[in-house]
């Protein structure tokens, strides 16, 4: 008896990941005294990719930053939740050291603050969170290079201050070697393919493959276009029009959008 | 000291606490001599003020040989009214570097006021002051540069920055230029910020909590003020000194 009661537990446990990673229900956010999200849902399962994309205003950029717990992006109503627990009771902090990476379109700069410093504090606080070990320097600095290698960024670049003079695609693929270090359930990114050259897009795309394309993760691409995607197909295709999603399909949507623009979709929707 | 008690008029006691400042004034005594001879090098480092009655003073008076270095680096913190007045003259080819933290909090009065006299030719002088207030706690720089007509080739900069942690923190900082020679550089450069709320925000979508964050950036911050100090032991004194008043400010 003991032993399949182990069994169905674990089972259940497989099932509630499964079904469920991200649940986002009437979703409301407002920015100062402006409402941006109005009445926006979405569930998102382990092992699924899902892309956002909308115009310009849609909200897109809002949603992350109130899934990540950005002051002054306030949810008003609904709700949302992530592997069970209510995320919009946590703080931001709490939400990363539960499992939620949030890339950044414009990743601040620290002046003073080296990125290796940066990561090893931002890891080792999520491993105290989680009740888990801290990691000492030399075990760090291996997984720092490891994932640095797999972004094809130099070692160099980790030991100076975070993003200070970093260019723009070097900013964005420093937020993807974040990602590998910090190996995150749920990744929420944010334009991450903006600002990149071709190659750059590519190694962000296939870094992006590589830390997050499991069956246990799941991630969430915000964009404007097709191209990231033909490097990191989604399962799922939403437009965010208005604050609320008005359509929702496979790859092909994003085609469609492409070829026909957000307005005739959103208005035919 | 013998001499009135300065007043608001005096520029160099602008900012000053001059009420605390009255009942103390008769038992200071004045500037202590520092001598650095040709070529020479002498470095301090002064993390504690002596305090009587709640005021902390240092004053110094320093003459810098020719081709010789004096490095000073200063913590201004455990006074209700703390001065550090630095008066340096240069000679031909000296150097005089000057790193201070001021962290003030409550109702402190805190300043650093330096008097740099470029007496002669081809002396360098850099000064770099970062401060860290809270409460209603005011945090002050004075720095004058003095350059003598035939001390060309100058090179002077003083770089400042403060960091007000609370709504009622006031920071002062005032470079007073005066150059009489023409081929010179005097760089100066100063700000007055709150800490980075975008970066607080991204250091906690990683995972580092409010406390610990404030904890990163103030002591980067203030770091820029220690990095002249080549000795390790001795910038592992005063910093950590620094970083442990930090930890009570925040």
């Amino acid at each position: 008896m003991t032993i399949s009661t182990g069994v169905t537990h674990r089972l259940k446990n497989f099932e509630l990941k499964r079904n469920q990673m991200l649940k986002i229900e009437n979703l409301h956010a407002t920015v100062g005294d402006t409402e941006i999200l109005k009445g926006l849902s979405l569930e998102i399962n382990a092992g699924e990719i899902h892309a956002i994309m909308g115009p310009n205003g849609a909200g897109k950029s809002t949603l992350a930053y109130a899934l990540g717990g950005r002051p002054g992006y306030e949810a008003t109503e609904g709700s949302a939740s992530f592997d069970g627990q209510d995320l919009l009771d946590m703080d931001p902090h709490e939400r990363a050291a539960a499992g939620i990476f949030l890339g950044f379109q414009y990743p601040v700069e620290i002046p003073g603050v080296s990125n290796l410093q940066f990561l090893r504090e931002s890891l080792n606080a999520q491993r105290a969170v989680r009740g888990e070990e801290a990691l000492n320097g030399a075990e760090f600095i291996k997984l720092a290079k490891e994932k640095a290698a797999l972004l094809k960024m130099d070692m160099d670049m980790l030991k100076r201050a975070v993003n200070v003079g970093f260019s723009g695609g070097e900013k964005k693929r420093n937020e993807m070697v974040q990602m590998g270090i910090l190996d995150p359930k749920l990744a929420i990114l944010d334009e991450t393919d903006s600002g990149l050259d071709i190659d750059a897009l590519r190694t962000v795309g296939s870094g992006i493959n590589a830390i997050m394309r499991k069956p246990d993760k799941a991630v969430l691409l915000i964009t404007h276009y097709q191209r990231l995607l033909d490097e990191v197909k989604p399962d799922f295709v939403h437009v965010l029009a208005a604050g609320r999603i008005v359509k929702t399909g496979g790859p092909e949507l994003a085609m469609q959008l492409e070829e026909e623009g957000y307005e005739a979709i959103a208005e035919a929707a | 000291m013998n001499a009135p008690l300065p007043t608001r008029r005096d520029e160099a006691w602008r900012y000053a606490d001059l009420k605390a400042l009255e009942p103390v004034w008769a038992k200071l005594t004045g500037p202590e001599q520092i001598t650095v001879p040709a070529g020479e090098t002498v470095s301090r480092q002064i993390a504690e003020l002596p305090v009587i009655d709640g005021v902390g003073m240092i004053d110094l008076d320093v003459t810098i040989g020719d081709k010789a270095t004096f490095i000073l680096h200063v913590l201004a913190h455990n006074a209700d009214y703390g001065r550090i007045h630095v008066k340096a003259t240069l000679g031909n080819g000296s150097h005089f570097e000057l790193g201070g933290a001021i962290l003030g909090s409550g109702k402190q009065t805190l300043e650093i006021v330096t008097e740099t006299i470029h007496a002669e030719p081809n002396a360098t002088s850099n000064q770099v002051v970062r401060s860290v207030l809270a409460d209603t706690a005011t945090g002050s720089f004075l720095g004058r540069i003095n350059v003598a007509r035939h001390a060309q080739k100058t090179d002077a900069a003083q770089s400042v920055k403060s960091m007000l942690l609370d709504r009622g923190a006031t920071a002062n900082a005032k470079p007073e230029l005066e150059i009489f020679a023409d081929d010179v550089k005097c760089a100066h450069g100063a700000t007055v910020g709150e800490l980075n709320k975008q970066a607080l925000f991204y250091m906690a979508s990683r995972g580092i909590d409010p406390v610990t964050a404030k904890k990163l950036m103030l002591q980067a911050f203030i770091a820029d003020a220690f990095v002249s100090l080549e000795d390790d032991a001795a910038r592992d004194g005063i910093e950590g000194k620094a970083l442990e008043v930090l930890e009570g400010l925040s």
